[in-house]
């Protein structure tokens, strides 16, 4: 009898991101252990849990390259996820879902973030390439392509600061105002954010120069610009639409500039 | 040349902010933001309402625009925008193909 339960016992892992809690049942105790460490300081209770995965490993043979293109689609009222080293289905309703899965954190990471981003998106918030702090008790995002100084910024914020994410900013309306909260998901900095968030008091578009200045951007601008790093998945067009309209009113009430910098500490003087 | 009679499609987001009008296909995400009088065209497009009728009563009537000059941008603004999928265009009126009024 004993030995029947241990087979069948499952392991549980909560990973809580932007005060929303998703289990993982997994009943392989090393990958229990891995997650585990992967999301340090983002573990939550089970007791508290929003929406429940159960993962089942499968040998690297039976799946592609991780960096196969992620398909996305809605059937029968569940979201079907597909990318080379995973699969998974979830149903927002009942609240569970399933991932097939290589043994690797990275899968977790994929299904994590657009789970996020769909329920992000029903609620007016979204994931956005950017990093973030919390400075003074204000939050500022700082968005931009690879390459646009995300990791720079977040390297060059000073001690009273708190990083976010050096990546993958989470944006979270509570309604008339946006919270800023902290995600493991971290950049070349290597590093998770801390989880915390506060108030989003301005969002800054990257770009190298050849001095630190912030400068106005137009209505237009800063919807496409935003969007051009929001996390969403164009297969499905009520989803696009959700998060055009997500962009549109962010743009309506948090202010959108544009932070020319060199890579200097100095940059952080003019943030505010 | 046969009359033409254009839609807006169901499959794009739009909203006006900053008296910008800006739309996005919810196919390819493509993005544009419409000047004062491709906005008015964009308003306009009801399915119902002749191109040249829109040219004549709303830009002609709200903007220092010659009809011919009006008639040709507003030409090649719906082919622009057909061929993105964000605009219907038809010889027929397009009934029951036009979806509400954006917000604002």
């Amino acid at each position: 009898m004993s030995a029947a339960l241990t087979l069948t016992a499952k392991h549980t892992v909560s990973v809580e991101i932007g005060g929303a809690t998703i289990a993982l049942h997994t009943v392989d105790p090393s990958f229990q252990r891995a997650i585990e460490n992967r999301y340090a300081g983002f573990l939550g209770s089970s007791a508290d849990s929003h929406f429940v995965f159960d993962i089942d490993l499968c040998d690297p043979s039976e799946s592609g390259p991780a960096d196969d293109e992620l398909h996305l689609q809605m059937e029968k009222g569940e979201w079907l996820l597909q990318r080379g080293n995973f699969r998974a289905r979830w149903n927002p309703e009942s609240r569970r879902g399933w991932i097939h899965q290589t043994y690797s954190s990275y899968a977790v990471d994929c299904v994590l973030r657009i789970v996020h981003t769909l329920l992000l998106a029903s609620q007016g918030g979204f994931l956005v390439h950017a990093a973030s702090a919390i400075r003074g008790g204000k939050a500022f995002l700082f968005a931009g392509v690879s390459g646009a100084g995300k990791t720079t910024i977040s390297r060059l914020a000073p001690p009273d600061a708190t990083l976010l994410t050096d990546e993958i900013s989470y944006v979270r309306r509570e309604g008339n105002q946006y919270l800023a909260c902290g995600t493991p998901f971290a950049g070349e900095l290597g590093r998770a954010g801390e989880n915390v968030s506060a108030p989003l008091c301005g969002v800054f578009l990257l770009e190298k120069g050849l001095q630190n200045r912030v400068e106005p951007v137009g209505a237009a601008e800063a919807i496409q610009r935003l969007l051009r790093n929001i996390l969403f998945f164009a297969e499905d067009p009520e989803l696009v639409q959700l998060v055009f309209q997500s962009a549109c009113e962010f743009a309506s009430l948090v202010p959108i500039r544009r932070l020319v910098f060199v890579p200097d500490p100095a940059v952080w003087e003019i943030i505010r | 040349m046969p009359e033409r009679y254009i839609a807006r499609s169901t499959a794009i987001a739009a909203r006006l902010l900053g008296g910008e009008m800006m739309v996005m296909s919810a196919l390819d995400s493509t993005f544009f933001t419409l000047n004062e009088i491709a906005t008015v065209i964009w308003q306009a497009a009801d399915g119902r309402t002749p191109l040249s009728e829109i040219v004549a009563n709303k830009i002609c009537e709200e903007f220092d625009v010659d009809r011919e000059r009006a008639q040709r941008g507003a030409e090649q603004f719906v082919d622009e925008l057909s061929q993105h999928g964000i605009l219907l265009v038809s010889n027929q009126p397009l009934l029951n193909s036009c979806p509400p009024q954006e917000n604002s």
